[in-house]
C-alpha cells in the first residue's frame, strides 16, 4: 500500500519536475518562464520529498522533509517576485501576445518609486500626445 | 520490476533529462534574469534528485544536504535581485 503511494507520487513529483523543465525551455519571454517554474516545480520537488518520507516512515526524516517543504513553499512566490521587479526595471520586453501591462508608466523609472495611478494615467496620457505631435 | 529499479530506471533519467533541458536555457539566455531563474530551477530539480537518491541509496542522511540546496537557492536569487536592480537604480 505504502509502496504503491511512493509509486505514484514519485511519477508525478518527476512529471511536474520535466513540465518545469519544458515550460522554462518554451516559454516565449521572462515573465512567463518565471511564472512557469515557480509553480511546477515547487509542486514537482514537494511530490518528490513526500515521496522520499513515505519511504523512510521515520520521525525525524518526515520532520526534515516538512521543513524542505514549507521553505520551498514560503520562499519561492518571494524569489519570483524579486526576481520579477527587477527583469521590469531591467526592460525586459513582455511577449508580442500580452493582453495587458498594469504597472505601465506607474514606476518611476530612476528611483523606482510606485507612483499612484492618476499620476501614472496623466504620465501616459502625455506620452501619447507628444507621440502624436 | 521492483521500487528501487523503478525508481533508477525511469525517475532519475526523466529528472535528468529535466535538469539538461533546463541547462539549455541557462546557456541560451537571453537575458540575465532568464540565467537566474534557469540556475534557480536546476537547484531546485537537484532537491528532487537528492530526494530519489536517498530513497534508492537508503540513506536519509542525503537530506540534510537538499535542505541547505534550499536555503543557497533562496539567497542567491534574492543577492542576484538585489543588486541586478541597484545596478541601474539612481537616488537623487
Amino acid at each position: 500500500m505504502s509502496e504503491l503511494l511512493i509509486y505514484i507520487l514519485s511519477t508525478l513529483g518527476a512529471i511536474f519536475a520535466m513540465l518545469a523543465a519544458i515550460g522554462i525551455l518554451r516559454m516565449p519571454d521572462a515573465f512567463l518562464r518565471i511564472s512557469v517554474t515557480t509553480k511546477a516545480a515547487t509542486l514537482g520537488v514537494g511530490l518528490l520529498l513526500g515521496a522520499a518520507a513515505l519511504y523512510f516512515n521515520d520521525f525525524s526524516v518526515s520532520t526534515r522533509v516538512q521543513a524542505i517543504i514549507i521553505f520551498i513553499i514560503l520562499t519561492a512566490p518571494v524569489g519570483a517576485h524579486l526576481i520579477g521587479r527587477t527583469s521590469y526595471f531591467l526592460g525586459n520586453k513582455m511577449w508580442k501576445n500580452s493582453v495587458i501591462d498594469d504597472l505601465e508608466g506607474k514606476y518611476d523609472k530612476k528611483n523606482h518609486k510606485l507612483l499612484s495611478e492618476d499620476v501614472a494615467e496623466k504620465n501616459i496620457r502625455e506620452k501619447k500626445e507628444e507621440e502624436k505631435k | 520490476m521492483n521500487l528501487h529499479d523503478y525508481l533508477y530506471y525511469i525517475i532519475l533519467p526523466i529528472l535528468s533529462l529535466s535538469s539538461l533541458v533546463v541547462f539549455i536555457r541557462f546557456l541560451i539566455g537571453p537575458g540575465i534574469v532568464d540565467r537566474v531563474v534557469a540556475l534557480d530551477l536546476v537547484i531546485t530539480i537537484g532537491i528532487g534528485i537528492i530526494a530519489i537518491y536517498s530513497i534508492i541509496n537508503d540513506k536519509p542522511t542525503f537530506l540534510d544536504i537538499a535542505t541547505i540546496l534550499a536555503l543557497i537557492a533562496f539567497l542567491g536569487t534574492v543577492a542576484f535581485a538585489y543588486y541586478l536592480e541597484k545596478r541601474n537604480k539612481k537616488d537623487e
